[in-house]
């Protein structure tokens, strides 16, 4: 991203000198060439063309505000210190979230990152429609170019790279500046997983705390703990585990003098969740409730009492949980109870909430159905699921995941619980879930999977190497 | 006829061979591996075929299904028994042909010709003597245990063929020949092996740690984990306890699963089975296809009070039908699955099928 923007920077440079379209292609050219390298003379020169810009980004910003002005191509590249960020910023899909508002006076980072970016976008519609006329309302013509020219850059995500030490640098300096504990990895790593994080088992990560923790609060320090020890665990209960100690954290929570609540709170949270996703990494539900949480806090308008803030936030966090889960979970039962039929032999793979909710409330409602439950080493998850199911009164059956070929001639239907649900239509789930649909397709079983809307993620994802969490293998 | 003591002490070795199968056929105890057990009942049927009382190959043939149908009785699922009691009647057959001068071999063979024409060979009653038929017999048998005790080095020696360089090969539980084929290949090749560990006896745990000693980068994973696994993986390796008639598998559980999840992926499995392995059943022919297990290692006892309300299923053996076989490597060489009937015909004779 730094190098198309450096030569996106260049681009600007020699244009503003004065010359024509020939010069730009030259440089563009030289960029494709030499890679993605330029040589010190020239990031020096970067460097301080970038502080310039900066300077002049200032005085421009707080002259001319709302400026919707429709700008032929050339002049957009020429003019685009003064292209105001609101006209192109909802196009891009990867602009934070604070960039929306332009009224706020001062600029905070992200906002000149998006300008930045607004430049490139610029830039690349320019000599993508280099004879166009720019009568078009800037809004539709930079929505266009972002889809058809430039692939959509996403930030890949640090834990699948671990293999690359930059990366990891970036990772600890980043703990260090919000003092959260770096978790220590394994001596001996698998060569397949290299890219994976293989943590060490033998300390805890909240050792290294010390007591009283001034940076986080004990509620998250317990939560953590709870985590990494596998005390809680589970797709739902994670997240609602998760929104509780936010609660806590917003109920104790005083805005320090001169700071607004609305991003005080935000930039207080974003240690927490580094630690929480050191003890364990966050899984799709928990990423999605936090995302909530933190737009709710920025949507706080700043005029509004601390008082009044905080029973709003604790509300909105309420509501998440009752739509979200409980009710969701109430929904889906209902829909998958018309699927089961009297006399069904319904298999079911390790513990899920979800599924064992809808089980229960089947049992309820008089169906009358058998049960089997497949377990798998080493977490044995599936006991506690046929605790839950013989408490209950249902009729079960228990096997290891390697009995499956030997017991699914039986099985009527089979139901499974989800992790995430993947952008591409990919199910992420506990290991061993895609074995049983495997072995139930070749016996022509039905599977069908139980998902909560807010466990859907933008990921993609084909096979289970790229992107994983390892666990303990010392059990 | 006054009991000899020759055949007391013959009697005293065939209980105790009987008692060994019985004890050793649980999945929990020591496991003998089938070799093993192939090389003792073929052992103890040419003691029987020296001390026993008879007069012609058919008498001999008659106490030797008995014989063999109380081994068979005792530990059905150890298949390995009564291939060796048929290989022994082969031999007899055989023998007594030469013996006798006819052309007995391909009289022998069902062909459509002799459906039509004579009716049957049953009126072969095998009642000849003939004085060297013993010697014969015994030497013959001698030559069918040189053989097993080769079994393992001949499929070894073919490892190289099969395995190239920096691959991934994954192979699931415990077996003697896959292993012995893993390290002969190991001391030319570097390559890297992924064992599923077998749940719940985890004989994977002892297959990793052998191959480890031997200096074959090696990784366990868990039952759950072979099709997450599976799409790194060039190879599937596998060992089996059984193979049927129809080129399928008896295998150790699990097996299924892996040879789906390598179907799926369009991963080659190689199963490695010695020819003393090859049965004449087939899988739905009988009930004791599948061989259960006490169920406290799936769940254990500590957990009482549900235990009472809950079934529990510990399954030792698979099938896995031969559509998802590509080769099968045995002492003699490569074979498709689809031409398992021609070699069984060359061991057995299609009358000794039902023993």
């Amino acid at each position: 991203m730094a190098d198309a923007d450096e030569t996106s920077k260049q681009a600007e440079r020699n244009t503003n000198v004065g010359d024509g379209i020939a010069v730009k292609k030259q440089d563009i050219a030289r960029a494709k060439n030499e890679g993605k390298e330029l040589t010190k003379d020239e990031k020096q020169r970067l460097r301080k063309e970038k502080k310039q810009q900066k300077k002049n980004k200032k005085d421009d910003k707080g002259e001319s505000e709302h400026e919707n002005v429709p700008l032929p191509p050339s002049q957009a590249v020429v003019q685009c210190q003064s292209q105001k960020a609101p006209s192109v910023a909802p196009s891009l899909a990867l602009t934070p979230v604070s960039v929306c508002t332009s009224e706020k006076p001062a600029k905070s980072k992200a906002e000149q990152r998006a300008e930045r970016r607004a430049r490139q976008e610029a830039d690349r519609a320019a000599k993508g429609k280099k004879g166009e006329s720019a009568q078009q309302p800037p809004s539709g013509k930079s929505k266009a170019p972002p889809n058809e020219l430039q692939p959509v850059v996403k930030r890949l995500p640090e834990h699948v790279q671990v293999d690359d030490p930059a990366a990891v640098r970036k990772l600890a300096k980043k703990l260090e500046r919000q003092q959260i504990p770096v978790r220590s990895e394994y001596g001996y790593k698998v060569s397949l997983f290299s890219h994976l994080h293989q943590y060490s088992r033998k300390a805890p990560l909240t050792q290294q705390i010390s007591i009283p923790s001034t940076v986080i609060h004990p509620y998250i320090v317990r939560l953590g703990l709870q985590y990494s020890q596998g005390i809680v665990a589970g797709s739902n209960a994670r997240s609602i585990a998760l929104l509780h100690a936010f609660q806590k954290v917003i109920q104790d929570y005083k805005t320090p003098p001169n700071e607004e609540l609305s991003r005080d709170l935000v930039n207080k949270l974003k240690p927490y969740i580094s630690y929480l996703n050191q003890c364990r990494p966050l899984s799709a539900s928990m990423g999605n409730a936090i995302k909530y949480v933190k737009k709710e806090i920025s949507n706080i308008p700043c005029l509004c009492k601390e008082e009044e803030a905080k029973k709003q936030l604790l509300s909105c966090i309420d509501n998440y949980i009752k739509e979200k889960i409980t009710l969701a979970a109430t929904t889906i039962s209902a829909y998958a109870i018309e699927k089961i039929s009297n006399g069904d032999v319904i298999l079911v793979y390790g513990c899920s909430s979800l599924v064992n909710h809808i089980l229960c409330d089947a049992f309820d409602k008089k169906r009358k159905f058998s049960v089997i439950v497949v377990d798998s080493r080493p977490r044995l998850e599936g006991r506690e699921a046929l605790r839950r199911l013989v408490k209950k009164g249902i009729c079960c059956t228990y096997v290891l995941i390697s009995a499956v070929s030997y017991i699914l001639p039986e099985v009527s239907k089979v139901f499974l619980g989800a992790h995430a649900l993947l952008a591409n239509g990919y199910v992420m789930s506990r290991v061993g879930t895609s074995q049983i649909a495997l072995v139930a397709k070749a016996y022509n079983v039905p599977v069908l999977v139980c998902c909560e809307t807010y466990k859907f993620c933008e990921r993609v994802q084909t096979d289970s190497f790229v992107s994983n969490e390892l666990g303990n293998q010392y059990t | 006829m006054p009991v000899t003591d020759k055949e007391v002490a013959l009697s005293e070795r065939i209980e105790a061979f009987l008692a060994e199968l019985k004890r050793g056929g649980s999945g929990a105890g020591t496991l003998r591996g089938s070799g093993e057990t192939a090389r003792e009942t073929t052992a103890l049927l040419r003691r029987i075929t020296g001390q026993a009382q008879w007069s012609s190959a058919g008498d001999l043939m008659e106490i030797i299904r008995k014989e063999g149908r109380r081994m068979m009785a005792t530990q059905p699922s150890e298949t390995t028994v009564g291939n060796m009691v048929r290989r022994v009647l082969k031999i007899i057959r055989e023998e007594y042909a030469r013996l006798r001068g006819s052309s007995e071999v391909t009289d022998q063979q069902e062909s459509l010709h002799q459906l039509l024409t004579s009716g049957g060979l049953s009126e072969e009653n095998f009642g000849q003597h003939f004085k060297d038929l013993r010697a014969n017999v015994i030497e013959a048998i001698n030559e069918l245990l040189t053989e097993l005790e080769a079994t393992t080095d001949h499929i070894a020696m073919q490892a190289l063929e099969h395995i190239h360089s920096n691959e991934v090969i994954m192979t699931i539980g415990r077996s003697r020949t896959v292993e012995a084929f893993l390290k002969d290949a190991a001391l030319k090749r570097k390559f890297h092996v992924i064992v599923a560990e077998c749940a719940p006896f985890c004989q994977g745990h002892e297959m990793a740690t052998s191959l480890s000693e031997a200096g074959i980068e090696t990784t366990v994973i868990a039952d759950a984990a072979i099709f997450a696994v599976m799409s790194r993986v060039n190879k599937v390796i596998i060992g089996t306890q059984t193979v049927l008639a129809n080129g399928g598998l008896r295998a150790v559980n699990g097996t299924h699963t892996l040879a789906l999840a390598a179907r799926h992926h369009s991963t080659p499995l190689i199963v490695c089975a010695p020819m003393f392995k090859l049965s004449p059943q087939f899988h739905n022919e009988e009930d004791t296809f599948h061989k259960f297990v006490s169920p406290h290692e799936v769940l254990p006892f500590t957990e009482g009070e549900i235990l009472s309300k809950v079934n529990v299923y510990c399954p030792v053996f698979d099938y896995v039908p031969p559509e998802l076989i590509t080769l099968f490597i045995s002492n003699i060489g490569g074979n498709a699955p689809s031409y398992t009937y021609r070699l069984m015909s060359e061991l057995y004779h299609p009358e000794d099928h039902e023993l």
